[in-house]
């Protein structure tokens, strides 16, 4: 695990040396909408060591992929505006760099892969082609050295016939293959941080595991830093060795696998562990988080979980909460977050 | 695919079948008499009224005169005209003149509608994207005989800047200007094509891939992005050449191109039965194999399409 | 088999219909392809919302209402009398007189002008009427009932396809025209006719796959697992649904087959005296184009802001019964 301890968000920047792998600090992002302006994020922070699995967790519109996205700079601008915070790589900060290095950071230094594969990929493209392309256009591999590098790549990702299906096009794989076709071209470049948005949502139960297997074992072997997005407790709970929960554009709760699955530091995080079926409580009713996800373009005063949250209090309603330190890398942006803990 | 092809030939012989005998039947059942004004101002000899009506089947049933006009055309007699010129030879003197006059709106068509609907696709709702916009609702709302005739004046006529009209020869440097009018309207539609297939495009998720990737914006945009936009828009392209063939007679007229489209329609008024239905018969079959060319090409264009 | 792409299908529709009209008629299906409604008074009242804030949508009304009110009480709008000649005023340029000027035969442009709005807007009108309910009811049986009728509707929609609009048109025409000696109303309705039968294929190949796909909808399977008959079927289920990519394409259509009508009338097979047009006058100013172009320019002009507003309400129709575009 890290040795640096440090809060997250914390203004003063680390010296190189000891700078995560990848840090996102108070980052801010809005849409401007037909609508009005929707905040989207507002001053999420994070940060990732190599060899680290940091689960993303939250429900869709609470900023994850966004967050995501603001790293990688494939935001759709317009309608999205990054408005304050940064992103550094090694100690690197990347928002304000040069359209050339970030694209040299992308891919290399940081991938991505995606949720649905099949529109992720670009249907009228080999497989083949797709994984071979940035190794020709990055590193100027030759055509031939790059189709045997794109056959060793499927092979990692233990697909079958690699040789053969690198001819193939992404309609012509099922769900599963599809997925490990995205992982493959995007561990290409050799990336020291791979950012996998649901990678396994669209799948059938039985394929998800051997997804996340996959997923998990290469992190293993390759050293990577694993930035897994999800809303899926069940997944995060296998592979993860930290957790940020993230409710409006905020990071709730942060702390790692075992603290937050034992002793949830948010009424948010409770509740969704609470809305898990378990086998050992078979027979009793599954509680469900009342209410909807909050409106971006309305996000309610103080803390932005009191409409929903069962133990919401006056000042609530009035006072957004800090995030509170409970212990090493581990916070929770809650009012009432020590007496939850000590409650158990 | 090769199932797929023979399917598709056979359907389009009823078709083919059912468009030359509609054209055969109305150009040799017109009420009066087919070879009133053929002999000057004089009445024709009776001797060649019935050698022409022998020659022509006139006296059989419609139905059995369009049969033998078909096993005809299958051994390649396209039969000739009223003064006794082969109608093959005719065909064959203005087709190259109507193909090299397509290609060239074609190639104008393309370049232009193209080029505009990639600028105003990429940069939606800017000035340049009003401008196409604006722009293309003109060209497609000003008929073609207005755009010729005004380009033929002012151009031609007035600034004396381009000849008004084609010389015999028909060079493709000649058939710029007529192939740009001819073009004018279908390059109104390719830029809008273009435009919102790249706008629908542009935001799909392989894009995003394709950014993630690193990739350098102009091949994102110059490999992931036009490689799957331009689909629609090359097939539109195939289906329009079939068109520009047998779709020129107003333009060929306004420049006096000695093309198909002038033959055809002097062919109409003069009632060259013979040169009318072998021409329709000719410039039908163009379109239905350019249709079919067009479905198989799709077929390469997106290997997600498969035919049985 | 796959069917190749809307798109394509849509190219394919209307290729036959060469140099003059075809755009409409492309616009046409690519739009009302993706403009498949759920629930039709929801589409409707939205698309409704949508147009009242488009001022493209206020402008091309506003001029298609200013010319249909020029071909229903031409009077208003001018006092001369557009079947009179002075040849001593022949080529006479725009003066306060008449404002347009004179044409080879010295009729007065303006007044003609005004006149020649009615013959071009019944023929438009009353062309698309006729080939898109011809079109629309073939296209709603051949989709709904598939098997044999669909092929033999099919197969005899390619036949009037496959010919090219233009020289379709001018077969037909030159053929009905042969007797000669006709009356302004024979004329008119011979140009209606020719245009529809060469048209009727495009709305009956939206319209076949748009009832095919409104077939497939679980409340239409469930009407007919509860034993409606075809009748009910179709008219309750199927027509509403399959409404507005026909619409979208009708409002296109009126504006091309004016200038169709122009076309036909320029080569001189369409409308022809005693009827004016503004085919008619730029036919008739053609051959004066050097000496007196404002006699062509003029009709020209009205008729490209006619066909314009049409498509621009086409434009606009479309863009709000499609939820994708908004």
């Amino acid at each position: 695990m890290s040795t640096v301890d440090k809060k997250a968000g914390g203004a003063d920047p680390a010296p190189a040396s000891a700078a995560p792998l990848l840090e996102v600090a108070d980052l801010h992002v809005e849409f401007r909408t037909r609508d009005g302006v929707a905040k989207v994020l507002n001053g999420v922070s994070y940060h990732i060591q190599a060899g680290e699995t940091l689960a993303v967790l939250g429900e869709s519109g609470s900023g994850k992929s966004v967050t995501a996205q603001t790293v990688m700079g494939i935001l759709d601008s317009p309608p999205a505006f990054v408005t304050g915070g940064s992103v550094r790589f090694r100690g690197e900060e990347l928002l304000t760099a040069s359209p050339e290095r970030r694209r040299a950071v992308r891919g290399d230094n940081v991938a991505m892969i995606f949720q649905d594969a099949l529109s992720a990929l670009n249907p009228v493209f080999t497989v083949g082609f797709q994984i071979e392309e940035q190794l020709r256009v990055r590193r100027g591999v030759s055509r031939a050295e790059a189709r045997k590098r794109a056959v060793e790549l499927l092979d990692l990702v233990k697909i079958p016939n690699a040789k053969r299906r690198v001819r193939e096009y992404p309609h012509e794989f099922s769900g599963g293959m599809r997925q490990r076709a995205m992982i493959a071209m995007s561990l290409a470049l050799d990336p020291d941080v791979l950012i996998a948005d649901e990678p396994t949502t669209a799948l059938d139960v039985t394929v998800q595991a051997q997804i996340m297997d996959l997923l998990a074992e290469i992190q293993r072997d390759r050293h990577m830093g694993l930035v897994l997005i999800t809303h899926d407790l069940g997944v995060v709970a296998e592979v993860a060795d930290r957790i940020v929960v993230m409710y409006a554009g905020r990071i709730v709760e942060q702390a790692d696998v075992r603290t937050l699955f034992r002793e949830p530091g948010h009424p948010y995080t409770r509740a969704l562990m609470e809305s898990l079926p378990r086998l050992d409580l078979k027979g009793s009713t599954l509680t469900t988080i009342k209410g909807l996800p909050p409106n971006l373009l309305r996000i309610p005063s103080g803390c932005p979980f009191h409409p929903r949250c069962p133990m919401a209090a006056e000042r609530c309603r009035t006072d957004l909460p800090a995030p509170v330190r409970l212990g090493p890398e581990r916070t929770s942006a809650c009012h009432f977050a020590e007496e939850l803990i000590s409650r158990g | 695919m090769g199932r797929y092809v023979l399917r598709r030939l056979l359907q389009m012989v009823p078709v083919l079948l059912g468009t030359t005998f509609l054209i055969y039947v109305m150009v040799w059942a017109v009420p009066g008499d087919p070879f009133a004004g053929k002999c000057g101002e004089r009445a024709c000899p009776d001797a060649y009224i019935t050698e022409m009506r022998e020659r022509f089947n006139l006296d059989d049933p419609v139905i059995v005169q369009y049969g033998k006009y078909m096993l005809n055309l299958l051994s390649g007699d396209f039969g000739e005209t009223s003064s006794g010129v082969q109608v093959i030879d005719r065909i064959a003197d203005t087709f190259p003149v109507t193909l090299r006059l397509a290609l060239v709106a074609l190639v104008i068509e393309a370049v232009i509608g193209i080029t505009a609907g990639i600028v105003s696709g990429l940069r939606n709702r800017g000035f340049l994207d009003s401008l196409v916009l604006v722009s293309t609702l003109f060209l497609i709302s000003i008929p073609v005989f207005v755009t010729g005739s005004v380009i033929q004046l002012v151009f031609g006529i007035q600034w004396g800047v381009i000849p008004p009209t084609v010389s015999s020869k028909a060079t493709f440097g000649e058939l710029i200007v007529p192939g740009f009018v001819l073009a004018s309207l279908s390059m109104a539609y390719v830029a809008r094509l273009t435009r919102s297939s790249i706008a629908e495009n542009r935001r799909a998720d392989y894009v995003r891939t394709a950014l993630a990737k690193g990739l350098p914006q102009r091949r994102v945009v110059g490999v992931h992005l036009l490689r799957n936009s331009l689909i629609p828009v090359i097939t539109f392209l195939g289906t329009d050449l079939g068109s520009f063939l047998g779709g020129a007679i107003v333009t060929e007229g306004i420049f006096n191109v000695p093309g198909v489209g002038g033959l055809i329609f002097r062919s109409i008024q003069t009632k060259e039965g013979a040169l009318v239905t072998g021409l329709v018969t000719l410039l039908v079959l163009a379109y239905l194999v350019m249709t079919l060319l067009v479905d198989l090409l799709y077929a390469v264009l997106d290997p997600r399409i498969r035919y049985e | 088999m796959s069917d190749p792409s809307v798109a394509a299908a849509g190219a394919a529709l209307t290729a036959g219909a060469a140099d003059q009209v075809t755009a409409a008629e492309h616009a046409g299906p690519s739009g009302g392809g993706a403009g498949q409604p759920d629930k039709p008074r929801g589409l409707f009242s939205d698309a409704w919302v949508e147009l009242r804030h488009r001022p493209l949508f206020w402008i091309s009304a506003l001029v298609i209402l200013l010319v249909v009110v020029m071909a229903a009480f031409p009077q208003l709008f001018t006092s001369a009398d557009p079947t009179f000649g002075d040849l001593s005023r022949s080529r006479q340029g725009p003066s306060a007189q008449a404002w347009f000027g004179y044409d080879n035969q010295g009729y007065d442009i303006y007044a003609r002008v005004i006149y020649g709005a009615r013959a071009s807007i019944v023929v438009g009108v009353l062309a698309t009427v006729g080939a898109v309910l011809l079109g629309s009811t073939f296209g709603i049986l051949a989709g709904y009932f598939g098997g044999w009728l669909d092929a033999i509707l099919s197969r005899g929609a390619d036949v009037f396809a496959g010919l090219p609009f233009v020289l379709g048109s001018i077969v037909i025409l030159t053929t009905l025209n042969a007797e000669g000696g006709a009356g302004p109303v024979r004329i008119v309705a011979q140009v209606v006719l020719s245009i529809m039968a060469l048209s009727w294929p495009v709305s009956m190949r939206i319209m076949r796959s748009a009832a095919i796909t409104a077939k497939q909808q679980d409340y239409v399977k469930a009407a007919r697992g509860l034993g409606a008959s075809p009748r009910r079927i179709i008219l309750r289920h199927l027509l509403p649904n399959c409404l507005a990519p026909v619409l979208v394409y009708s409002t296109i259509a009126l504006g091309a087959f004016i200038g169709l009508e122009a076309t036909l009338s320029y080569l001189g097979v369409g409308l022809r005296q005693p009827v004016v047009s503004w085919g008619v006058m730029i036919n008739a100013a053609k051959d004066y184009i050097r000496v007196a172009p404002h006699a062509l320019l003029f009709p020209a002009g009205f008729l490209t802001v006619t066909v314009l507003a049409f498509v621009m309400l086409g434009d606009a129709v479309r863009e709000a019964l499609d939820p994708k575009l908004r």
